[in-house]
């Protein structure tokens, strides 16, 4: 089939109605090859798993905000914040920070048409939906109410025989999409670069990619081999983790941590990456200590796969073991404080265009920053003895992961939503967007450290009285965060139908993705990308010419 | 997948092409080498989890447990390494586009391989333990079925691209990714088996 697009020379590139989302809409759900098309299918698909999260958040605070367990019952309860906790995860965070914008910006940034392996790129995708599926419907036999991390005995001589195995199935399969994902991601960004394009010229959020990438490689089947060594325990009577049968219920959680903790740095690493392109477009300056925050990402890859047992201090473990972990745990906050660091540095003295990507971008830094003070807390094994299992894990692991990672998460979609749909955002719903999610996010999670510094334990749906008030408090603040996503869900499905088009580069950034049309074409550019500056450049001469040259001729 | 020409009219015309990955090498080899790191990590998993219950048993294997054969698994170890050294020839062979040997190299390879699973499935049927009987038996029966399993999948893609190679022209002028693959995947299931061999049956 050919089509055939006549360009007179001088004229504006002319973008054919195959882009509107009325006509195309159809492609989103088909088997597409095309890494854009997939981003975007990731994206949406875990936005949606987002919402029954979300959902199932609301109803656990809803039982929260009274003592008593009144609201339902207490079995419907544990399985209530065991799905929470998966979906979000699983379903949310991990899949849309790899394949939603791992796949669409990638190719983009580094001058390629697509990923490396295109059909292993869909294939991955089309495993989440099914996935996902398979793990809500539990809800109608008896969910898995151990809580997302399924420690044996309790998951093995659980009631909710089918549940759990149908929670286990769910996981390996979503451990195999993210561990294909990961492998088309390697090779893209080690063997696809554009020419001229080396190691330390391509975009931070490929550096961030990449050391996710080799966390999910190793990782990620470990955790399978808990599921397996696991799932035989629950059905096949094998004594793995029962210690009636002889066998050590701790070796699960070393299985199961060795890939729960890298687990969270692929939550945020992504997001690390995003914020590392977002400052420097919207404050105007060059990103501070490049190769700083590129190393960084590395070494919290390689610290990351040695610091899971911190999640294990109560668990027995012996005391030279936890000294080792608590050392090297306090460690990983170097990296981590460089990038920080730099980020300020980036800001500073910036031209700050104080607009929806900018707004979450300096709202992910400050409420990451608070997440990962209380994390210094936790590392130390004295400190953590008194506040494991309390709501202060629970106050810690909110900030840095909705905080951190989701708050960044909408950064990336304000900033790339021009790219990806051809559409302005509206700004003022954004801005009240952030507002009200700023707010509600802190009026839920920041009392839950004085409830876990109280004593208040964690996975309960009963508490003692005496945190009720506070309870009243955060359960506001969750109802407040509910209603704070329908200004983002209606923007965002208004903009993209009838919104106001987008210019190739409403920002004007400097990475490649902003060199071709938003949306791009197919094959990403007309003819070769070309490459004329740093990713940063900005205020350098050459820059200047280039990005005068990138001005949309309109 | 798409690309773009200008023809004589200076007209951009979009054509659909046969396949799209004309922009840059092949790079599957690249891309399954990193995919069986992740398999190893599985396997280093499953390891870690036996040497650690290993580790804290007071007495390994647990009391009552009927002492391994060690001769059939040992000899099954040789043909599983020779086939290896076998399947590498098979590697030579298409490199010089000589089909005819890959074909015979491969049929030895699977033979050896098909050798391998039935002196384990023979071995299964004759131990005095089973999956349940007590940990070091599970473990057991987990680690080498799960590499039994893989080596199952390997004889199937050997079996698959030896079939493939009789098609006119199949693996010639450099296309050989589907041998390559095949030869990658089996040394890895034969370094598994060489670790798992030691840790279960000698030390």
């Amino acid at each position: 089939m050919t089509q055939v697009i006549a360009q007179a020379p001088g004229a504006e590139s002319f973008e054919p109605d195959q882009n509107s989302p009325k006509s195309n809409w159809r492609e989103y759900f088909s088997f597409s090859l095309d890494h854009k098309v997939i981003g975007i299918q990731y994206l949406v698909t875990t936005f949606f798993f987002y919402l029954i999260g979300g959902a199932l958040a609301s109803v656990i605070r809803a039982e929260l905000a009274t003592p008593d367990s009144d609201l339902v019952a207490p079995e419907l309860y544990n399985g209530l914040f065991t799905i929470h906790g998966t979906v979000m995860i699983f379903l949310w965070i991990v899949p849309a920070v790899t394949g939603g914008f791992g796949n669409y910006l990638i190719p983009l940034m580094i001058g390629a048409r697509d990923m490396a392996f295109p059909k292993l790129n869909a294939i991955a995708f089309w495993m989440i939906p099914p996935a996902g599926v398979l793990l809500i419907s539990s809800f109608f036999y008896g969910p898995s109410s151990t809580g997302w991390t399924a420690y044996p005995p309790l998951s093995i001589l659980t009631d909710q025989h089918v549940g759990q195995a149908v929670w286990i199935a769910s996981i390996i399969i979503l451990g195999t999409s993210s561990i294909l994902g990961a492998v088309n991601f390697l090779v893209t960004i080690l063997a696809m670069r554009m020419p001229g394009m080396g190691m330390f010229d391509m975009p931070l959020f490929c550096w961030s990619m990449l050391s996710t990438s080799g966390l999910v490689l190793i990782a990620t089947p470990v955790l399978a081999g808990a599921m397996i060594l696991l799932g035989f325990d629950l059905l096949a009577g094998t004594a793995f983790f029962n210690p009636t049968g002889g066998g050590n219920p701790v070796v699960y959680q070393h299985l199961f941590w060795f890939y729960s903790h890298p687990a969270v740095y692929v939550m945020i690493l992504p997001v690390f990456g995003i914020i590392s392109e977002i400052l420097p477009v919207h404050s105007r300056k060059p990103i501070f200590g490049y190769k700083a925050i590129a190393y960084s990402s590395i070494i919290i890859c390689v610290l990351g796969l040695v610091v899971w047992a911190h999640h294990m201090f109560t668990s027995g473990t012996p005391n030279w073991l936890r000294i080792f972990f608590m050392i090297a745990t306090l460690l990983v906050a170097v990296p981590t404080g460089i990038k920080v660091f730099s980020w300020l540095a980036t800001l500073w003295g910036g031209k700050l265009r104080l607009e929806s990507p900018l707004l979450f971008a300096m709202g992910f830094i400050s409420m990451f920053v608070v997440g990962g003070l209380s994390g210094v807390m936790l590392g130390s094994v004295p400190v953590d003895i008194h506040l494991h299992d309390t709501y202060f894990i629970v106050a810690h692991f909110h900030y840095v992961l909705f905080g951190g990672s989701v708050f960044g998460i909408y950064a990336g979609i304000y900033h790339w939503f021009p790219k990806m749909t051809g559409k302005m955002l509206n700004e003022f719903w954004g801005k009240v967007h952030f507002f009200l999610t700023f707010v509600g996010f802190n009026l839920c999670f920041l009392p839950m450290h004085l409830l876990g510094l109280q004593g208040m334990p964690r996975r309960v749906s009963q508490y003692d009285p005496q945190f009720a008030s506070i309870n009243v408090i955060c359960t506001i603040g969750a109802f407040l965060l509910a209603i704070s996503t329908f200004p983002f869900l209606f923007n965002a499905i208004f903009s993209w139908i009838k919104g106001e088009k987008a210019t190739d580069n409403p920002w004007n950034g400097l990475t490649l993705e902003w060199t071709t049309s938003s949306p791009p074409i197919v094959e990403n550019w007309h003819g070769d990308p070309v490459l004329t500056t740093g990713p940063y450049d900005y205020g350098m001469e050459y820059a200047h010419e280039a990005d005068l040259l990138a001005e949309p001729s309109a | 997948m798409q690309s773009a020409i200008t023809d004589s009219n200076q007209n951009l015309v979009i054509t659909e092409a046969a396949h799209g990955h004309q922009d840059h090498p092949d790079l599957r080899v690249f891309g399954l080498i990193i995919f069986l790191c992740s398999e190893g990590m599985l396997f280093l998993g499953l390891f870690a989890a036996y040497l650690t219950f290993r580790a804290v048993s007071t007495e390994w294997p647990p009391a009552g447990t009927p002492e391994l054969e060690v001769m059939l698994p040992a000899v099954n170890t040789v043909i599983l390494l020779s086939s290896s050294f076998v399947i590498h020839q098979a590697d030579h062979a298409i490199k010089k586009d000589d089909i005819k040997a890959v074909r015979w190299w491969f049929l030895l390879t699977f033979i050896m391989g098909a050798t391998f699973l039935a002196g384990q499935v023979y071995e299964y049927q004759h131990l005095e333990f089973g999956l349940t009987s007590n940990l070091f038996a599970s473990t057991f029966y987990v680690l080498t079925g799960f590499h039994g399993f893989h080596v199952f999948v390997g004889l199937t893609l050997i079996a698959i691209m030896g079939i493939k190679s009789f098609q006119k022209g199949a693996f010639l002028g450099g296309k050989h990714y589907g041998i390559e693959a095949a030869s990658i995947y089996w040394h890895f299931v034969d370094i598994i088996w060489v670790v798992l061999f030691l840790m279960l049956y000698i030390l």
